[in-house]
């Protein structure tokens, strides 16, 4: 498997990049909603919010890596018989998802660094504050990062039985193509043929 | 009506005898409202409302008549710690999205002697209305160099937190918080 995308299969870096994301960012929404009603003295009254930033900050880190690289490697195209307003509202929601996650993960950095405080990474290094001293900070940008983590939550969910709907009911390759799977011999057989040397030329090349 | 006729007489004394309303210097920042509750039983961890205002009588002949109103921004409470502040705010605490100001109004005022006293005063603070004493003293007062003319308090005051409605446990050495306060007034 090739590590960037082509038109028809997504590269292993994409592939790697979603499925360690995924898991890891809706683990941080049931970290971030379980460490707040922790009580005083629970063991995990300061190690959760620790992890919980931690970790933040690692992925807010791989998101940059995977926007650049979104950005040099456009997704491959949608299956071919979905229809555009499908494939356009999936475009929205894939944006909105990237949007919200940096929106996300800006307004947490901005509450614990409201004081001037830096972010600790697991003891590795120290992320510093930048804009500071808004009047109530914290409160405001942790307002914003709840709101926003439940509409990303949404977003996932409405993703997920996307990605589902393509496989069972539509019974494409939506859903292989980012398990790194080949595409069904019924739904490859839907693909157009190649009809200019352009695209037969960046196929050959993919492989 | 009465606090003119009060100040005229004041006037007409002449600047020793000082029945005067005074307006809480929070603009020049020599007023201070803090809290102490223990961290654990083994320290004090201070906080402060960075945003109040308000006024008091006082008549160094007559203290008994003493009188003071306060309003806390409770949103600004500041403890140095973001996270902390961001928590003590919330409906685990002082729940300000619902109650974002309190209160202070004194009912009583008895002088002990030696510039000390006891105020008595309505206290409303997350919705709940309670009385508290608070063990003033007069630190000091007179002419500013700037015109002006200054009266500075001290007092300490405590309660349960479960008595304001927070039943948040800090442990059972962290039940009570103590109110720290300083005011300066400056003469109106």
């Amino acid at each position: 498997m090739s590590a960037r995308n082509s038109d028809r299969h997504y590269g292993w870096v994409a592939i790697v990049l979603h499925w360690f994301m995924a898991p890891a960012i809706i683990g941080m929404f049931a970290l971030g909603w379980w460490m707040r009603q922790l009580s005083y003295y629970d063991p995990w009254y300061r190690q959760g919010p620790e992890l919980h930033k931690g970790i933040g900050i690692l992925l807010l880190a791989l998101l940059v890596f995977r926007l650049l690289w979104k950005w040099l490697n456009p997704a491959p195209a949608a299956e071919p018989r979905t229809p555009r307003w499908q494939a356009l509202a999936a475009r929205a929601a894939h944006g909105a998802i990237y949007l919200l996650l940096l929106a996300i993960m800006i307004s947490g950095y901005l509450i614990s660094t409201a004081d001037g405080r830096a972010i600790e990474v697991f003891g590795w290094f120290s992320v510093p504050a930048t804009i500071q001293g808004i009047a109530n900070q914290e409160d405001i940008a942790g307002e914003i990062h709840e709101i926003l983590a439940w509409t990303l939550m949404a977003l996932v969910a409405l993703h997920a039985l996307a990605a589902l709907k393509h496989h069972f009911i539509d019974r494409d390759g939506t859903l292989r193509k980012i398990l790194g799977l080949h595409p069904k011999s019924v739904s490859s057989d839907n693909y157009p043929q190649p009809k200019a040397t352009l695209t037969s030329a960046t196929t050959t090349t993919s492989k | 009506m009465k606090k003119l006729a009060v100040f005229l007489f004041a006037a007409l004394l002449g600047a020793t005898a000082q029945a005067a309303e005074y307006k809480i210097d929070t603009k020049g920042a020599h007023a201070f409202i803090q809290f102490r509750i223990k961290h654990l039983g083994y320290s004090w961890l201070y906080g402060r409302f960075d945003d109040f205002d308000g006024s008091f009588y006082y008549d160094d002949k007559a203290p008994e008549k003493s009188s003071v109103n306060v309003n806390i921004d409770v949103t600004s409470l500041n403890s140095n710690h973001a996270e902390r502040d961001k928590h003590l705010r919330s409906a685990d605490f002082l729940d300000t999205a619902k109650f974002p100001s309190a209160t202070f109004k004194s009912t009583g005022f008895e002088p002990q002697g030696d510039g000390m006293a006891k105020l008595t005063g309505e206290l409303t603070l997350r919705g709940v209305t309670k009385p508290i004493t608070i063990d003033v003293t007069n630190i000091g007062g007179g002419k500013d160099p700037w015109g002006g003319y200054r009266q500075g308090f001290t007092g300490t005051a405590e309660f349960e937190l479960k008595d304001f409605g927070i039943d948040y446990n800090l442990g059972p050495a962290s039940q009570k918080v103590e109110m720290i306060l300083d005011i300066e007034g400056i003469k109106i």
